[in-house]
């Protein structure tokens, strides 16, 4: 009966393999998930599906029309305030981007090479403004800039400058300078990370194979810290794109955003369909220049070595 | 140590001047709602308080706290369950369409906000929601969700499987385990998502603009309020104890999500 049982059972039929991943861990696994994934897909697939959708219906007063058509895009690209708009938004997003990775890559050096024993502590004091409220920094940022603001007053009453500088406010500038502000941790952090993972040894090998310090920085430790590096210009690139709040507080006329065009179109101009399509077109814009970027970076890097 | 001399004595520099630019402007904020005068200009004329007592005779003001705080208390215990579980799958658990899900859910980190923002309002009006608090509530978790799984993976990851296992074999149940010997493990990253996600709630403004309809929370009482010069004093003074209330929650979070590393690593190391 033994042997018989033991020749037998291969023979038993084994669950189909669709059926099986449907058990243990597997089963679990997706069980556990699914409260958050459900969450996810009503609440960020479903309405993003939505957006695309309506970016091909038109509206006629209150109605929707949903026949499907391309005008929508048709007005999102030819309009020249439209085109200025996705022109300047990328330029300003692009800008920010390349000046904080920039400015803040010597920092995350700093904190992986020099940080000592207390290098929780360094990320967590870079970290605290970017967590502060972010309409609280930008209306700061605007009360440092203005023309009758902390930076003027500072400077006129210490004798450096006679008449207030009025190029402060209300421009691109200030834009760039206040989103670089927001952003510098979500881009010391990613670079910090990927600085942290290099072996340390293939730097001092370099240095012993006769590298100076800037050569072995050039050919190894930034080539190792390029997907840190990545990372970081698409996080403060993507978002910074459709920035609200800081065009609308210190851009003035000449800092205005994409999204000014499309918080206009759910509020009194009330072009839903239009807006959609202006966020669509947004996120395909932006993503196509993050691309880009990605690609150039790679071969920079690839040449410098 | 001599390299460092020879090549970088101007990076310490360069790092206080980047602690300064990064600073100023929160420390600034503070600075000014002490001073006695309406406008913001140097040098300061003086020092007083009457910025801060003028908030509280403030209705407006103390109702769209008031609704800050039930917005912050309902979305950092939504995100924070709903992190629990995606957090666990996904460090527990391997599963086909793992990457899919875990790379929707942390989405909106990579996202535009007022994208977010424009399709969770067209979904709302869609289904007929009225804006509302709630509606505030359920966007706001969407956004919280990343920052909070962050928080927990790394609490969980360095949990120790075998404990459980051992729990399981001396006859508890899934229940009692989670409760008695998973809980007590992970509980400061939990309570740290918990302080993390009700700040960021608290500090959220795009997608409580977009959503709040007729019941604003404090930021978008004071994206109102920018509008009068006249006003501005009070928001200083208002935005202060913001950015307080923020460091002061964040420190914590900081404190307790440490204490869970080294109570993992701990654990790791017997």
């Amino acid at each position: 009966m033994s042997t018989a049982a033991i020749v037998s059972a291969p023979e038993k039929p084994a669950p189909a393999k669709g059926i099986r991943w449907l058990h243990g861990e597997e089963a679990r696994g997706l069980a556990m998930i699914s409260p958050t994934l459900l969450y996810a897909l009503a609440l960020l697939l479903l309405p993003v599906l939505l957006v695309i959708a309506y970016s091909f219906w038109t509206q006629n007063y209150l109605d929707i029309d949903r026949t499907f058509t391309f005008e929508n895009y048709r007005l999102a690209l030819t309009e020249p305030i439209y085109r200025d708009l996705f022109v300047r938004s990328l330029w300003i997003s692009l800008l920010t981007a390349a000046i904080t990775v920039g400015f803040s890559y010597p920092i995350a050096w700093y904190i992986s090479f020099h940080g000592g024993p207390h290098k929780n502590l360094w990320l967590f004091l870079v970290t605290i403004p970017c967590w502060t409220s972010y309409l609280l920094r930008v209306m700061s940022w605007k009360v440092i800039l203005g023309y009758g603001g902390v930076l003027n007053t500072g400077l006129m009453a210490t004798g450096i400058i006679e008449q207030p500088i009025t190029s402060l406010l209300y421009n691109a500038n200030a834009v760039v300078i206040t989103l670089v502000h927001s952003w510098a941790a979500f881009a010391i952090l990613p670079i910090y990370v990927s600085l942290q993972k290099i072996d340390r040894s293939l730097i001092e090998a370099a240095r012993d194979l006769g590298d100076g310090a800037v050569r072995s920085f050039l050919r190894v430790t930034l080539p190792l810290s390029m997907p840190g590096v990545i990372s970081a210009f698409l996080i403060v690139m993507i978002p910074t794109v459709g920035d609200y709040v800081t065009p609308k507080l210190v851009g003035g006329k000449d800092g205005v955003m994409i999204a000014t065009a499309i918080q206009a179109q759910f509020g009194k101009s009330a072009n839903w369909p239009l807006g959609a399509a202006l966020s669509v077109t947004t996120m395909v814009l932006v993503s196509l220049a993050a691309a880009a970027v990605v690609l150039a970076l790679r071969f920079a890097v690839r040449r410098i070595r | 140590m001599l390299q460092r001399i020879r090549f970088l004595p101007f990076l310490p520099v360069y790092v206080a001047i980047y602690f300064l630019f990064l600073y100023l402007p929160i420390l600034l904020l503070p600075v000014l709602s002490f001073n006695d005068a309406a406008t913001t200009t140097f040098p300061l004329a003086g020092f007083t308080t009457k910025w801060y007592a003028s908030l509280w005779g403030n209705s407006v003001l103390l109702q769209a706290a008031r609704n800050s705080l039930i917005v912050g208390v309902c979305v950092s215990l939504l995100s924070t369950i709903l992190g629990i579980c995606a957090a666990r799958a996904i460090t527990r658990y391997r599963f086909r369409g793992q990457r899919a899900a875990g790379g929707l859910i942390m989405a909106p980190l990579f996202l535009p906000e007022i994208i977010v923002a424009v399709s969770l309002l067209m979904i709302a009006l869609q289904f007929g929601l009225q804006l509302s608090l709630v509606t505030v509530i359920l966007g706001q978790v969407v956004f919280c969700i990343p920052y909070s799984m962050s928080v927990l993976v790394s609490g969980f990851e360095g949990f120790d499987r075998s404990l459980e296992e051992a729990s399981y074999d001396l006859g508890e149940t899934a229940f009692g385990t989670f409760r008695r010997v998973t809980l007590p493990v992970v509980a400061p990253a939990i309570v740290s998502s918990l302080l993390v996600t009700f700040t960021i709630s608290l500090d959220e403004f795009i997608l409580a603009f977009f959503l709040s309809g007729t019941e604003p929370t404090l930021p978008v009482y004071i994206w109102g309020q920018l509008r009068f010069a006249a006003k501005l004093p009070g928001v200083l003074a208002l935005g202060s104890l913001m950015i307080l209330a923020s460091v002061v929650l964040l420190t914590v979070a900081e404190v307790l999500r440490r204490r869970a590393e080294r109570r993992t690593q701990a654990a790791l190391a017997h």
